[in-house]
């Protein structure tokens, strides 16, 4: 028998922002996981859900307001195009340390098995269908449904 | 550090990697497959061969390389190593471990 020695053996990421920098958190965090051999799901919820809507996951942008990191006053990110801009400046870099699209990293999550799930209620909430979604999320589920996901020793959950 | 592998004495790190190719065998990537619970096939040497060769004319490795490679793509990668399929092949291979978090 294995004895648990506490290491990480499966992680249960929730996205619940569709800002770039976000969304590549989370897609990096479970990609490396399925790397270095955890397993790895992620639970999409509120706006979380945009990563994974057909029509949108190719348009998410960066924040330019409220956040500092992008040492620029705030008032000068709230000007129209500033997003788009700061985003177009992401992607190139992005490009250049050769990290993949949304839509080509959730193709590269799938492959390696982690599994994508969409929130119920936030379904609802927003109206979106099934078939409106990236065509290989694991399903619909609730709350509920994605902890019994989670059970297990070493089983770790993040909320982003 | 050196580490007796398929019956010789190899030069490895910490983690078990070789630091020396030259001293990579066949029978030493196949004791290393063995310990990582895996069993060598054709298929496996093919896709050793293709990232030995890679190391070779140093080229950085990462999961998004291997499915644009025309070798294999990702889902047979991981089907062949499960356990980590970027960092148990490599060992096996005989090369460094990547540093790559894609």
């Amino acid at each position: 028998m294995n004895e648990y020695h506490g290491e990480i053996r499966k992680m249960m990421i929730i996205l619940s922002k569709a800002t770039l920098e976000n969304v590549y958190a989370a897609f990096v965090l479970a990609n490396g996981a399925r790397m270095e051999g955890i397993e790895a799901e992620i639970f999409f919820t509120f706006f979380g859900l945009e990563a994974i809507h057909k029509q949108k996951l190719e348009h998410l942008h960066i924040a330019t307001v409220g956040n500092p990191a992008m040492h620029m006053p705030t008032m000068l990110g709230g000007l129209p195009g500033m997003e788009s801009l700061a985003t177009m400046m992401m992607k190139k870099e992005m490009e250049k340390i050769d990290m993949p699209d949304v839509h080509e990293f959730l193709d590269i999550m799938v492959a390696s098995g982690v599994k994508l799930w969409a929130c119920k209620l936030a379904m609802d909430m927003f109206h979106y269908k099934k078939e409106d979604m990236y065509d290989d999320i694991g399903g619909i589920i609730t709350v509920g449904d994605f902890y019994k996901q989670g059970s297990g020793i070493g089983t770790h959950m993040l909320f982003i | 550090m050196e580490k007796e592998i398929a019956g010789k004495m190899i030069s490895v790190n910490d983690e078990g990697y070789l630091t020396d190719f030259s001293q990579w065998t066949k029978e030493v990537g196949e004791a290393i497959a063995a310990e990582n619970n895996i069993t060598m096939t054709p298929r496996h040497w093919e896709v050793i061969a293709y990232l030995q060769n890679e190391h070779k004319n140093n080229v950085a490795l990462s999961i998004r390389k291997i499915g644009k490679s025309n070798v294999l793509d990702i889902k047979e990668f991981y089907q062949l190593f499960p356990q980590g399929p970027l960092k148990t092949s490599t060992k096996i291979a005989g090369i460094p471990k990547p540093a790559s978090c894609i």
